[in-house]
């Protein structure tokens, strides 16, 4: 007997299981869908449909994923803020995640706010500076809009030092500001004295210090660090150790070179070396400089970027320029450290999830199986989160394997389509903050994007390809 | 009475999954009624008729909700908890290499798992039906619609596009489909063969292809279109595009197409193209025949029965019964006041093709279904004089189940009929195959066994089955059962429209 479509049938089985059985028991292929609304929206469907498998975003895609892989953020140096961020006003304050007011904005982001005025001298106590702040004196305005990226709270004001990370290959550079360890600090909207004095110490030491041992170092490309230390335990966003203690490596003989006063390098060498989240904000400026690269292509349905302000989730999507596409952040599903429980947690929180949007952190989980315990999670968890965002993304880093998965690249380039129409929300590794400003860290999670910002980015794609 | 909601949040379940789930609650030790749903404004209001939610529940659209009205607390707060247990049971994950392998969430990540894959069938509600066929075709892959409610706008633009690129989409609505031998959607198990059918009607092509099967003749595909294919404003894309694969299908020996009438000027292009193919081609276009003789090389069936009959003939094989005939023996006779036809069906052509027969027999037909000879009922919930119904009709299935599923509609109304003194004969059909009930006979017994004897002074009952031996339901069992409850057992839809007309034909 002949075949109706010129080969066996074999027939996917969308919305109705019981139909399935029959067909297989023929002799047919089936494989079975397990099928919900896309978005519960039929626009949103309908505009998703018209996007699938098109010629043109396909090319888009293809670009835009080749330009992320051919980047190279190399470490070049340590600057100040309004000496490097171009357009950084004088009376400006940067912040992670996506646009929002002093009005709207969560306690721990006021709280470094506050921070950071006593710090620049704008205000005596933090009672005064968040008055100052809500004065409309002063500006905000996201990290992203700058290049940069912060953790937490991701304060960046304009004498603060910063990463400075340059991409060769598209001669492009991103910013971060510097890991100042944990405890009592400014990201998780702490701002008592002692926390501004060790911002000073930062500014005055240890930038400096910084300065000196990279002019020694030279050029430093973060890449290879980041696959050793995937190779180490690390997925580079929640744990940082392996590559924390590798940059370390590199930097002191360096630093040792560096006519630093033996004051100096002690403390510089003995701060690095008692922060094993040191080499976050590197990761993330990293990551920042390869999706820069990858953002800005017309049509393409990649994203370019998941940052939290502590109220909203906000996505960025190569082809839609600089539209934030938000929706609100969620509270965290993790452990908490002795003490405190969700109650106490803040919705979702910084621009650290640039991370998995560069396809580490979260989407590396298999290289960190240690992660899944916030969670009560297995080890064979991690491996399943890893295999599940290949489900979502575009292509495979293969500057980023994973020895558990057979060496198996990193699942990147996350497809705002793959997102809706599968239902799969992007995974990310979270540190979380307490909801009251200068608490600190309460705990670390799991959590997943907001699956709604990827719709409202499938509407808005859609309209751009009105036939 | 204990009444009381669950909300499940962040799930979807087709809603044939929760009714499933819904009766398996009802039938719970103190539960007087139950329903699981999606929480759409719709079914809430399904509900708030029901009288099993009052106020706003709270529940959101992406939301299951669970509602229970039962005697006692400890019932109630059960069933809730066998609800959401069987909601939440854990779908089955196929196992690789050790590692549980992910569900697959999307037409694409199907065929990412599966490159081989051609054909996708879709059984969604009716607006995402379309978003996923538009996107099946996109992917390259030829699609049957087994959902309705789809625009004619998205049917156009969907056949057209998939006509570009070379595929085949079958319906919306199209109930019924065999490829490649594999039974898709409410399909029976028919022996393969030579005859080919291509069919705008799920319940016509189920009868045809079940007579074709009964006279040991076999189909090599049966293509469903959906039941709009054949209006001008698609002008039979589907159709076209089946007829020119069994002409070149060397399996193929015989090709049958079965309609409602369509547009003269697309009915006579289809009938072009199939002419075109060089092979015999039986017409069934419900209750029209050319007045001349037609086009050469066609042969024009009235009924049903009339089409599988010339196509076994064609394909070289014999029909026991001769079209046109009545069933074996005496017809039985009836009281004076027992003078009306109360025909149920749950196949939608069945009531069609009854309807086309019977304009020309019997006066004063009624249906719930709009036709040129009969009149519409003004309560189609209560019969009048003749009465013709398709409790397939959405104004019956409204929040229940389709009647070859779920017996309880049509058997409460078979009650309502043995009760009327007017009824002289009530016909029904029985359709057996995949999706429909397990055991039809079973579930219609209590019903018909509560009608006065026809020996009593009662109605007649007449019956006919819908179905094949290989059906899971197995005709011969279905068959013997039916004449086991009194029935009188018809070969099929046409004889016994022929023979409730002449059974009531003195009485009239």
């Amino acid at each position: 007997m002949s075949d109706l479509f010129g080969a066996p049938l074999s027939v996917i089985n969308v919305g109705l299981a019981q139909f399935a059985g029959p067909i297989r028991a023929a002799g047919a292929d089936v494989a079975e869908v397990e099928w919900a609304p896309p978005a519960h929206d039929e626009g949103i469907a309908r505009a998703l449909a018209r996007l699938i498998n098109r010629a043109d975003i396909e090319t888009a895609n293809q670009t835009a994923f080749g330009r992320y892989l051919a980047a190279q953020p190399t470490l070049r140096g340590v600057g100040v803020a309004r000496d490097v961020l171009d357009g950084l006003g004088e009376r400006m304050i940067l912040h992670s995640g996506p646009p929002i007011s002093w009005d709207e904005m969560c306690a721990p982001v006021r709280g470094a706010i506050a921070g950071a005025c006593v710090y620049e001298g704008w205000a005596k106590t933090p009672e005064d500076a968040e008055i100052l702040a809500g004065s409309g004196e002063i500006s905000f305005a996201p990290c992203h809009h700058f290049g940069a990226v912060g953790p937490m709270a991701g304060i960046i004001s304009p004498s603060m030092p910063l990463w400075i990370i340059e991409d060769p290959v598209h001669d492009h550079t991103t910013f971060s500001n510097l890991n100042e360890g944990l405890g009592k600090v400014l990201r998780f909207g702490a701002n008592a004295p002692d926390v501004i004095t060790h911002l000073e110490w930062m500014r005055d030491v240890l930038a400096p210090a910084l300065v000196k041992t990279l002019d020694r170092l030279g050029d430093l490309e973060l890449k290879p660090i980041m696959a050793q230390a995937l190779h180490m335990g690390d997925e580079v966003h929640n744990r940082n150790g392996a590559a924390s203690a590798l940059l370390i490596k590199r930097l002191i003989p360096a630093a040792l070179d560096a006519g630093l006063d033996s004051k100096t390098l002690s403390d510089v060498v003995s701060f690095i070396n008692s922060n094993d989240h040191f080499f976050l904000n590197l990761s993330m400026a990293a990551c920042k400089s390869m999706l820069d690269a990858a953002h800005g292509v017309p049509g393409s349905s990649l994203v370019t970027a998941m940052a939290r302000n502590g109220v909203n989730f906000g996505i960025r999507v190569s082809g839609l320029g600089d539209n934030w596409f938000e929706a609100p952040a969620a509270i965290i599903d993790g452990l908490f450290f002795p003490g405190y429980s969700t109650a106490d947690a803040n919705p979702d929180l910084g621009d650290s999830s640039i991370t998995e949007s560069a396809g580490i952190g979260a989407f590396a989980m298999a290289a960190s199986p240690a992660i899944v315990q916030f969670v009560g999670g297995t080890a064979s968890d991690a491996l399943s989160n890893t295999r599940r965002m290949g489900h979502i993304t575009f292509g495979r880093n293969t500057a980023f394997t994973l020895p558990a998965l057979d060496f198996m690249a990193t699942p990147a380039g996350i497809d705002i389509r793959k997102v809706v129409d599968t239902g799969i929300a992007p995974v990310i590794n979270t540190g979380i903050a307490h909801r009251e400003a200068g608490i600190g860290q309460v705990g670390a999670g799991i959590t997943h994007a907001p699956l709604a910002c990827f719709s409202a980015a499938v509407a808005a794609l859609a309209e751009t390809y009105v036939d | 009475m204990n009444m009381g909601t669950r909300i499940i949040a962040d799930m979807y379940r087709d809603s044939v999954a929760l009714m499933k789930i819904s009766s398996a609650i009802t039938l719970l030790e103190g539960v007087s009624q139950a329903s699981c749903i999606m929480a759409t404004p719709a079914n809430l209001d399904l509900l708030r008729e029901a009288g099993l939610i009052t106020d706003d529940p709270g529940a959101r659209p992406n939301e299951v909700l669970i509602a229970v009205e039962a005697e006692t607390d400890s019932a109630l707060i059960a069933a809730l908890d066998a609800a959401e247990a069987t909601l939440r049971a854990d779908p089955v994950v196929v196992e690789s290499g050790g590692v549980a392998s992910e569900p697959l969430r999307s037409i694409e990540m199907a065929l990412d798992a599966n490159v081989a894959a051609n054909f996708t069938l879709i059984a969604t509600p009716g607006p995402f039906a379309a978003a996923e066929a538009f996107k099946s075709v996109q992917l390259g892959l030829n699609v049957m619609m087994f959902s309705d409610n789809v625009s004619i706008e998205d049917e156009v633009a969907l056949k057209a596009q998939a006509d570009q690129a070379g595929l085949m989409v079958m319906g919306p609505d199209c109930g019924t489909a065999i490829i490649d031998g594999a039974p898709l959607g409410f399909a029976n198990v028919v022996r393969r063969g030579t005859i080919g059918i291509v069919a705008a009607s799920g319940t016509g092509l189920q009868q045809v292809s079940c007579l074709i099967d009964a006279a040991g003749s076999g189909v090599s595909q049966a293509i469903g279109t959906g039941g709009r294919d054949l209006d001008s404003r698609i002008g039979g894309i589907t159709t076209k595009r089946a007829i020119t694969t069994l002409g070149a299908d060397p399996d193929t020996g015989v090709i049958v197409l079965i309609s409602k009438p369509p547009a003269p000027n697309v009915a006579a292009s289809v009938l072009e193209h199939a002419v075109a193919t060089g092979k015999p081609v039986v017409a069934c276009l419900l209750g029209h025949v050319p007045d001349g003789p037609g086009l050469p090389g066609v042969s024009y069936a009235r009924t049903l029965e009339e089409a599988a009959h010339m196509a076994v003939t064609a394909a070289g094989g014999t029909m026991a019964a001769t079209p046109g005939g009545l069933i074996d023996g005496p017809l039985p006779g009836l009281d004076a006041d027992r003078r009306y036809l109360r025909a149920l069906y749950s196949g939608g052509t069945f009531c069609y093709e009854a309807l086309t027969m019977l304009g020309e027999t019997l006066d004063g037909v009624h249906s719930n279904t709009s036709s040129a000879s009969t009149q519409t009922l003004n309560d189609p919930w209560t019969s009048a004089a003749n009465t013709v119904l398709d409790l397939g009709d959405d104004l019956f299935t409204r929040g229940r189940p389709h009647p070859m599923i779920d017996h309880r509609l049509r058997n409460e109304r078979i009650i309502a009929e043995g009760q009327d003194p007017s009824t002289g004969v009530i016909l029904f059909d029985v359709v057996l195959g995949h999706g429909s009930h397990e055991d039809p006979m079973a579930a219609m017994a209590p019903a018909l066994s509560d009608i006065p004897a026809h020996d009593a002074g009662g109605p007649v009952l007449l019956g006919f089955v819908c179905g094949t031996e290989g059906d899971p339901q197995g005709l011969a069992r279905q068959r013997a059962a039916m004449t086991d409850l009194g029935v009188l057992l018809a070969e099929n839809n046409a004889q016994a429209v022929r023979t409730a007309a002449a059974i009531l034909g003195d009485a009239q």
